[in-house]
Parts: C-alpha cells; sequence; structure tokens
C-alpha cells in the first residue's frame, strides 16, 4: 500500500479526537474535580472526599446504587435469553424475505421516541389499561389491577427497550457462522443442547458479550424507563443523580455519583469480559 | 473384495424441490469396502442425494438402507455415516485435537480412552503433533487429513465426501487423490465420493455413477465408463470426445453409417439403450487419443473414417499435448491427442493433413432422450 502523508490521518482522526476531548475527556475531568471539593463558605471550595464518604455512609445511595447494577445485570440477562432464540431464527433458520421482514420487525419499535414506547407500556399495564381492563372483562380478576409502578414493570420496559441492541449484534455473529459446522456437529453425533453448547455460543460470544455490554451500559444510565415504569419508588441510580444536580444544587454530590457509576459499569464490564475471557477489540470487530 | 456385504442401499429414491426434480428415482448398491463415487455436473443432484444419506434431508419417497437398516426417520447424528464437507467444517473454536474427539465426547466415551483413540486418529494421517494446534494454523492438505481423521475415528460403516478436493490448489489436489485412494484401500472403509471432477472419479473409485438431471446415466468401473458409455451424457461428459450431430443413413447390426449434414459419412458401433434406425438423428463420438494424423504419402485404411482437416492451433501440454483442427469441409473444430513421440514434431498451425480412425472406436447414440 502507498504510504500517505500523515496529515489524511490526523485530518481523519481530528473530528473524533475533538468530539472525544472536548464531550468525554473534559468534563469528565472536570465532574471529578468537581466530586473532589467540598464549599467551605460563600464561593470557598476545598479539596475533600466528602461527597463519596456521604454514599458510603447513606444506605439509601448505595442501596440504590448496588440495586441499580443487580437489575441491571437481570435485565442484560433476561435480554440474552430472549433475544438469543429470536436471533438464531432469524440467522440460521430463515432466508430471503421472511427473514428481513422479520429484523425489519424487531427494527419498527425504534422508529417512535421511547418517551412514546413507554407511555405504549403504560397505556397497556395501568389500572384502567388494556391488560387491566381484559382481565376484569374475561371475569378473571373481579377489580381493576394496578400493573405499573414495580420491579416487574421496570424490568419489562428495560428488555423491551433494550431487546434491538441485543439482537443487531447476535444476528450479525450468528450469520458468520456456517451451516455447515452446525450440520457437521449434527453429523458427529451431537445434538440440539451439545451443538449449542459447543459449536453455536462458543462462536457467537463475541456478540453475545458486545450486546451485553451495549445494553448494560443502557439500561445503568436509563433515566426514562425506571421512572415512567417504576413511578416514585423506582430508586434508580441515574434518578439519585438527576435530584443531585437539579432539585438539590448539589453538584458535588452529583458529580460523585456520576463518576461512581462510571467506576462501576467500567469495573462491570471488565469483570464480564474476564468472565467470558474475551477482549474488548474482539468484542468490538464483531 | 468381499462381495455379497452391502454397505449402502437407496430403493427408488426420490426428492423434489417444488417443480424441481432434484433425485429421480436412484436406486443402487454400494459394496463394503468400495470407494464409490457420484460424478455429476453442478446442479445434477448429487449433493442432494449425498445429504440424504447423511440424513440431513429426508426423501421425498423410496429408502435408504445401511447395512440393511433402513434411515428413515433416523436423524444424522444417529446414523453410522460421517460426512467430510466441502469447505471441510472443522471447527474454528477448538484445537486440532478437540475436533477429533468431538465425536466421540458426544458419544461419551471415557477421557482416557478419548486421549488414546485421538493420538492414534492423529498419528494415522501423519499429523501426530499437530493434536495443541489451532485449525488456523494447519495448511489446506492437514486440514483436510483433520478432517477425513475426525469422521474415521468414529469408525463409520459409510465416509461420505462432498467435494472435499475442491478448495485445493492443482497440485495438492493430484497429491490428495492419491492419498486417498490410498487411504481408503488401508482402512477399508466404504467411500462415497461425489465430485463433478471426472479425473478424481476416474483416478480413486472402484465404481463411479455418473448422474445428470437427478438421474444415474450409467454404473459401472472408471475404464467401462470411458471405453463403454452405454448414453450419449455419459460419452461426453467422461474424459474429452469429439462430438457430432449426425443422421443415420444405414444400418448393419452392431455398427451404422452416418451423415454429418454437408459432411463426411462417419461410421460407428452403436450404443445405448436406445434402438438406432435409419432417418434417426444421432450423436457420434470420438476420443481425441483414437483418431490418427495420417502422413503425407501413406493411406488410411478404407475402413476408417477419415477427414480432410487444418491446424488451428497446437496445445502444448507435455504428455496431454493436442492439437486444434478444423475440418475442411464443415468448419468444426476437433480435439487430437499428440504423443509427444517426436513422430509429430514438425506440425505447424496452417498446415492441411488428413486424420483417421477406426470406426470401433466411434460410438453412436441415439440423439432423442431416453424415457
Amino acid at each position: 500500500m502507498k504510504q500517505h502523508s500523515p496529515i489524511f490521518f490526523w485530518l481523519l482522526l481530528a473530528p473524533f479526537a475533538l468530539w472525544l476531548i472536548l464531550l468525554v475527556i473534559i468534563p469528565h475531568f472536570d465532574m471529578l474535580g468537581i466530586a473532589l471539593r467540598e464549599q467551605t463558605a460563600p464561593r470557598q471550595y476545598a479539596f475533600s472526599f466528602k461527597n463519596f464518604s456521604e454514599f458510603f455512609t447513606e444506605p439509601l445511595y448505595w442501596r440504590t446504587f448496588m440495586r441499580t447494577a443487580v437489575m441491571s445485570i437481570m435485565a442484560t440477562a433476561l435480554t440474552l435469553l430472549i433475544a438469543f432464540p429470536v436471533s438464531y431464527y432469524i440467522a440460521k433458520m430463515l432466508r430471503g424475505r421472511p427473514k428481513s421482514f422479520l429484523f425489519l420487525l424487531c427494527l419498527i419499535p425504534f422508529w417512535v421516541s421511547e418517551l412514546v414506547r413507554t407511555y405504549g407500556w403504560m397505556i397497556l399495564l395501568r389500572e384502567t389499561g388494556v391488560i387491566s381492563n381484559g382481565l376484569q372483562w374475561a371475569g378473571l380478576v373481579s377489580g381493576p389491577v394496578e400493573l405499573l409502578y414495580n420491579d416487574a414493570a421496570i424490568m419489562v420496559g428495560l428488555v423491551y427497550t433494550s431487546m434491538l441492541f441485543m439482537v443487531v449484534p447476535l444476528v450479525t455473529v450468528l450469520e458468520s457462522l456456517d451451516d455447515d459446522i452446525i450440520e457437521a456437529s449434527y453429523d458427529l453425533g451431537g445434538n440440539m443442547w451439545t451443538t449449542m453448547r459447543n459449536i453455536v455460543i462458543p462462536h457467537a460470544m463475541p456478540g453475545i458479550v458486545s450486546g451485553c455490554i451495549i445494553v448494560f451500559m443502557m439500561t445503568l444510565g436509563n433515566y426514562l424507563t425506571p421512572n415512567l415504569l417504576g413511578g416514585k419508588d423506582s430508586l434508580w441510580f441515574t434518578e439519585q443523580i438527576y435530584t443531585q444536580f437539579i432539585t438539590r444544587f448539589n453538584w458535588e454530590l452529583g458529580s460523585a455519583f456520576g463518576i461512581l457509576l462510571l467506576l462501576l459499569s467500567s469495573l462491570i464490564v471488565w469483570l464480564g469480559l474476564k468472565l467470558s475471557k474475551q477482549t474488548l477489540t474482539s468484542t468490538m470487530a464483531s | 473384495m468381499k462381495d455379497s456385504v452391502i454397505d449402502l442401499e437407496t430403493r427408488n429414491v426420490n426428492k423434489h424441490y417444488g417443480d424441481f426434480t432434484a433425485v429421480d428415482n436412484v436406486s443402487l448398491q454400494i459394496e463394503k469396502g468400495s470407494f464409490f463415487s457420484i460424478l455429476g455436473p453442478s446442479g445434477c443432484g448429487k449433493t442432494t442425494l449425498l445429504r440424504m444419506i447423511a440424513g440431513f434431508d429426508e426423501p421425498d419417497s423410496g429408502d435408504i438402507f445401511i447395512q440393511g437398516n433402513s434411515m428413515l426417520g433416523v436423524p444424522a447424528n444417529k446414523r453410522p455415516a460421517n460426512m467430510v464437507f466441502q469447505h471441510l467444517a472443522l471447527f474454528p473454536m477448538m484445537s486440532v485435537a478437540e475436533n477429533v474427539a468431538y465425536g466421540l465426547k458426544q458419544r461419551k466415551v471415557a477421557p482416557a480412552e478419548i486421549t488414546k483413540l485421538v493420538n492414534n486418529a492423529l498419528e494415522s494421517v501423519d499429523l501426530g503433533d499437530s493434536g495443541k494446534k489451532k485449525i488456523t494454523q494447519l495448511s489446506g492438505g492437514q486440514k483436510q487429513r483433520i478432517a477425513i481423521a475426525r469422521c474415521l475415528v468414529l469408525e463409520p460403516k459409510l465416509l461420505l465426501l462432498d467435494e472435499p478436493l475442491g478448495a485445493l490448489d492443482l497440485k495438492l489436489r493430484e497429491h490428495m487423490k492419491v492419498e486417498l485412494k490410498q487411504m481408503q484401500s488401508r482402512i477399508g472403509t466404504t467411500f462415497i465420493y461425489i465430485t463433478h471432477d471426472q479425473s478424481e472419479a476416474l483416478v480413486m473409485s472402484n465404481k463411479v455413477a455418473v448422474m445428470n438431471n437427478g438421474a444415474f446415466e450409467q454404473v459401472g468401473t472408471p475404464s467401462d465408463l470411458y471405453y463403454h458409455p452405454e448414453t450419449s451424457f455419459v460419452a461426453g461428459f467422461v474424459g474429452d470426445a469429439n462430438k457430432w450431430k449426425s443422421k443415420v443413413s444405414q444400418v448393419n447390426n452392431k455398427s451404422c453409417s452416418t451423415q454429418v449434414s454437408n459432411g463426411a459419412t462417419l461410421r460407428g458401433k452403436i450404443n445405448g439403450t436406445m434402438p438406432i434406425a435409419v432417418g434417426d438423428e444421432v450423436d457420434v463420438f470420438v476420443r481425441p487419443e483414437a483418431i490418427k494424423i495420417i502422413k503425407t504419402g501413406d493411406n488410411a485404411n478404407e475402413n476408417d473414417n477419415s477427414l480432410e482437416c487444418k491446424v488451428i492451433d497446437l496445445l502444448f501440454n507435455g504428455a496431454n499435448s493436442a492439437a486444434l483442427l478444423e475440418d475442411i469441409t464443415t468448419g468444426k473444430e476437433l480435439h487430437v491427442a499428440l504423443p509427444q513421440t517426436g513422430e509429430y514434431i514438425g506440425l505447424q498451425t496452417g498446415q492441411k493433413l488428413t486424420i483417421a480412425w477406426s470406426p470401433d472406436q466411434t460410438h453412436c447414440f441415439n440423439s432423442r432422450v431416453k424415457g
């Protein structure tokens, strides 16, 4: 290949570098700075770990934090569990037109905004909603049932919102698996389960991990869905951050929470990569 | 060879995809320990037939027996037949040894036993020290051998091979042909090999079935197919041949005289199952090596077919050299083999010459497709 002048490389890199520096790196350093200070007098600030120690001494904060993490992991696992068979069906069982149709069907809900989709779930699940009315009409329940404002409703909303972001990498990675290889496994005596475990899942691992990373990050940082479907008691960590910044004007604590959320998601993604023996590069290449 | 033991039998097997008949009423018997090839152009249904034997497709009608047991409704993972895939289908997520061990693991063989069998299998294909390697570290020929070892370690009754040499380069393909043939005679497993390459089929097989449009045209030994083709298709597909469309002018017992339009009279043997009568359209075949070039001064044997030709091109290819000639009266192109014995060294493009060949080497088939 012909050696181009390095200026082309830097020109190509420039928009991305600007985006990274201006919108990601500088704000984070600024946030870290704000998180590590304490107001001693009006307009007087001093270096301090007070914001972080407050997080660990106030049970509401770190319980919300842990709850958000655990629920996000559960939502990710659930999304994977539902998306895998769907993706396998789209990628391996279907051909031609039905395949593109089904893939499009997964995409269509994402043509409307998350807000509208979440309101959709509220119309279904609320006390006077479609499901409640349907159950009453069928005579299965005697009075209205409230299906909103609980953890299950949050979970349903999160899984629904994340589905496409799991299906796309899974379909891509499964399509790259030759049918021959699956048939060879059967030919050598494998059954459906051993083929899944030994052939399909190891092959799909980069897609599974990249799907999980995206879904986990999206879920952990989601604000709208837990708030609308979970109501006042949803206790999602992003709501705590919002409260500190907007309601309490406590930017210091809010920043500390933001930093902690970043550390948490990095830690869990790192653990996930370690456990699945994948590297970030191999995952992103899939 | 032990006769009487039949490893594979298919009875009137049919397979349709919509209106398309992929496999048309195929019946065959394959003796234990033989190397059986199914030869045909792409799209002739040979892969479909093989997939039905392996258990990936079910026939629409008919039955398949492996050592006398009907395989209808038996899934691929329960059949005593293993397949070497066209692109080998080695498992890239596993090491070489794990690939070979895969089938044994599915059978729940004890781990110590698996290690032993896998080592033996790797030794038998001369890859004893490659067990820990990744699949991507192997060369084309080594992958081939692993794909075969992976099947043979399970001691199948049948080994099915789906054009496995197709992806190799010419030199390696020639080498693997010989290696496969020797491997088969050493281990004695019945091999069923499908290919569109006639040289692969002829070199390796005990018996070859020539398949066209979903049906078998002829089943026989390689030399049978070459010297005694039963159909026009076999005569044209197996080996090289010059072909004329001609009209029968005279029939005597087993031979006939035919008239090529605006051209020569060609005499030949009547072949095939379709009878030939005066006035029928026939396909006339003659092999390039059956044609002699008559030196100036010599006269052709008066019973021989002979043509006046012009040399268009000389195709030098060592022992397989040939001359491309043009029939002066009809302009038809002909291939004539040129043995490199020095006899034809003076041949030049544009030169006019006479060629001749015996009617015994000339095969005539009724052009109407049978059935």
